[in-house]
């Protein structure tokens, strides 16, 4: 039971929605380890992905999932498309809507718009990421990912460390842990912390030894250098050495505490090169392997919604 | 011929006063009011509705010239009689800026043509709202220009505004400014605080208001121009406006209904018609705003009537653009103040005629002999639902589409001419 008709963000989902997501989720995550061909539960379903902003991981992940559960995957490249010659949004939407596609997969620079889109189409929407706002598959392919090292998804102590003013998977993040009943904790310059987040999570701290101390999950946010409009750490090498993620700080959190990293790293900048690589604490190549399990999951919870409708009003409606 | 207004509860903001009445107005002016017996005449009956002297709203943007498919003169002018302006003081971020008396020229042409209403250009304050040179405010002043703004964009250079000041003060002219620093607001779409961090949106805190004012102000008390904030809408400045008007400095301050009625909250799921400049406040800076209009810190309020169509709205939060239309509106949405027992009646019509007019030098904004035949009659309490599409601006762009409003003007006169009757 899933009663939502698109993924716009973690905001809207219960607990048991989320727990819902995971289970199917991992199961999807056994058989593609296993190699065992899923049942192509999206046969006959086309998918777009739309993303107006670069993205490789995120986006061939996205058709990855697609196409091993049947569907006919679309990419479109935004930058050369119309809306490089002047088309609104919601007419590239209305566009496509007209062409009758069943998912909808959508990346975009601006919060707010993909619940603008997806007000305006008939399929299912998944948001891939807008602006600042959400980045719901995200958080849950990094839930998953803590659910199989951890055992469990609550009771947790979580560091989310970096640049959170600029960061989608910090929110998104941030709203799935403290739903599931963790303890989350934001580590960053106070820079990069947005006005008001300290109404969204109990802790906050510019020192990383504060931070980290007795976590269970390091989790490290890349700098988003192309978002900034200047001025918000003096220099790269300053923002290592406070808050770059090495072994000597990691030695505050628990000792069987894992890194988590949602890509693509900045080597140097806010993560340890060998700490990256170190298969005993880093968890980020299982992260990129739960991704497309999630989004199998989430791909076929809301197909499954499209024939007969959302179970029950839908919280997440725009 | 002189008529009579009879059985109408006079709202007297000179006075303070509410009572039944009666109002008589010959040749576009106003001979005699009272409360006695009416004298005999043609006479209009009130019906015990409200009678008070027409607003006066200072900073309504008009897309003439340049942005005509948003609003002209004739639909803002439509939209403004129905809703009880009788003055529409223009801004001058037109395309191109109204910065030379030529421009001026045209636009009060084109008023006189089309507005029933009166209309009053203010004038650009700087060459191409540039910043950098200060236009020809004595031209501009003798062709009709009431007072000198750059809109939405404050000059930033304290050298060049200190010299436009200066200049303006010997003329005795009015500088309207928007005190919010610009290298802080830049880019922002929301006022920062839990809600925006939660939509993840660009923002800018409140103290940008108060920074700017403060600047403002210094240069204000070096040169002694006339110095009205267009909108003032948070705690923090408001504040800074308290000690200088102790001070005695030459300054007034407006705000928008919007910030008086509306709070960030109402963005939620990122509405558009929800973003106006400067963003909407907390909940606590509206109250604050709200007091400082009941105790009369705040002078003026105004619609801050900005048109947008429909493709500048359609987009994502960041990208769409700031403003919204209120010429309808303005009254019904005040009311909500006075419903809500924040204000009364007087209290109101100073900020929304006397103390306009009495800031641009107008006989208007008030109910005694002598005074223009500038007339409102509205029924306070009449109940409606607002729909966007029955808006006459041109442009529908209104945060209050479907809200309840209660409050509707019935008749308007201008010059004793009544332009609008429901």
């Amino acid at each position: 039971m899933f009663p939502h008709r698109h993924l716009l963000g973690i905001e809207g989902l219960s607990p048991a929605d989320i727990t819902t997501l995971l289970d199917l989720a991992e199961r999807y995550a056994q058989a593609n380890r296993s190699g065992v061909k899923s049942d192509p539960v999206l046969k006959g379903l086309t998918q777009i992905n739309m993303f107006f902003e670069n993205s490789t991981r995120t986006q061939s992940s996205f058709e990855i999932a697609g196409k091993r559960l049947g569907a006919d995957v679309m990419n479109m490249a935004m930058q050369a498309s119309s809306i490089a010659k002047g088309e609104t949004l919601i007419d590239t939407a209305l566009t496509l809507n007209a062409m009758h596609p069943d998912l909808l997969v959508v990346r975009h620079p601006h919060s707010g718009a993909v619940n603008l889109l997806a007000s305006k189409v008939n399929c299912a929407v998944l948001n891939a990421g807008d602006g600042r706002h959400e980045h719901p598959t995200q958080a849950l392919l990094d839930a998953l990912t803590i659910r199989r090292r951890k055992g469990r998804l609550h009771r947790l102590t979580i560091a989310i460390c970096g640049d959170i003013a600029h960061s989608r998977v910090a929110r998104s993040n941030m709203i799935l842990l403290g739903l599931m009943e963790n303890r989350v904790r934001l580590v960053g310059p106070r820079t990069l912390m947005p006005a008001g987040v300290d109404h969204m999570v109990a802790e906050m701290t510019d020192d990383m030894a504060e931070g980290l101390k007795d976590a269970d999950v390091v989790m490290m946010l890349r700098l988003q250098r192309e978002r900034m409009d200047g001025g918000f750490i003096p220099s790269e090498r300053e923002y290592y050495h406070r808050f770059g993620l090495d072994a000597e700080k990691l030695k505050h959190a628990k000792l069987d505490a894992i890194v988590m990293h949602p890509g693509p790293m900045n080597r140097g900048v806010e993560i340890d090169g060998l700490l990256a690589d170190d298969i005993n604490v880093s968890v980020i190549q299982e992260q990129v392997e739960m991704g497309v399990a999630v989004r199998m999951a989430a791909m076929e919870l809301l197909a499954r919604n499209l024939k007969t409708g959302p179970a029950v009003a839908d919280a997440n409606a725009p | 011929m002189t008529t009579t207004l009879i059985n109408a509860k006079l709202v007297n903001p000179d006075s303070c006063t509410e009572n039944l009445g009666w109002v008589s107005f010959d040749n576009g002016t106003i001979t005699a009011t009272g409360t006695d017996t009416p004298p005999a005449g043609p006479s209009i009956d009130a019906q015990g509705k409200c009678l008070a002297p027409g607003i006066i709203d200072i900073g309504v943007k008009i897309g003439e010239p340049g942005e005509r498919h948003k609003e002209s003169y004739k639909t803002a002018a439509a939209a403004a009689a129905a809703g009880g302006v009788t003055t529409m003081v223009t801004r001058p971020d037109t395309t191109p800026v109204t910065d030379t008396p030529e421009t001026l020229t045209f636009a009060m042409r084109r008023a006189a043509e089309a507005s029933p209403v009166h209309v009053l250009p203010m004038a650009a304050l700087t060459k191409g709202f540039e910043g950098r040179e200060m236009t020809e405010i004595g031209f501009l002043r003798d062709a009709g220009a009431v007072a000198f703004s750059d809109a939405d964009r404050p000059v930033q250079n304290p050298k060049v505004l200190s010299r436009a000041m200066q200049y303006a003060a010997g003329l005795d002219a009015l500088i309207v400014a928007h005190p919010q620093e610009p290298t802080l607001s830049k880019g922002a779409a929301m006022t920062s605080g839990p809600f925006a961090a939660k939509l993840g949106l660009p923002t800018v805190s409140p103290m940008a208001e108060r920074m700017q004012l403060e600047r403002d102000l210094a240069l204000v008390e070096m040169t002694g121009v006339r110095y009205h904030a267009d909108q003032l809408t948070c705690g923090v400045a408001l504040e800074v406006l308290k000690l200088a008007k102790a001070q005695g400095l030459p300054v007034t301050a407006g705000t928008s209904v919007h910030h008086l009625t509306l709070n960030t909250f109402d963005t939620d799921d990122y509405r558009t018609f929800f973003k106006v400049k400067p963003p909407l406040r907390s909940e606590e800076d509206r109250m604050a705003t709200v007091e400082a209009l009941a105790e009369g810190l705040i002078d003026v309020v105004s619609s801050m009537h900005t048109p947008q169509d429909e493709e500048s709205k359609r987009l994502p939060f960041e990208e769409a653009a700031s403003g919204a239309v209120a010429l309808e509106t303005l009254l019904p949405a005040c009311l909500q103040l006075v419903h809500a027992g924040h204000l009364d009646l007087p209290t109101l019509f100073r900020a929304l005629s006397l103390n306009p007019a009495r800031l641009l030098g107008l006989p208007a904004g008030r109910l005694t002999p002598g005074a223009p035949a500038d007339l409102i009659l509205f029924d306070p309490d009449a109940p409606f639902v607002l729909d966007r599409s029955t808006l006459r601006s041109k442009s529908k762009n209104t945060p209050y589409d479907g809200r309840r409003m209660q409050g509707r003007v019935l008749r308007t006169f201008v010059s004793g001419v009544e332009v609008f009757a429901r």
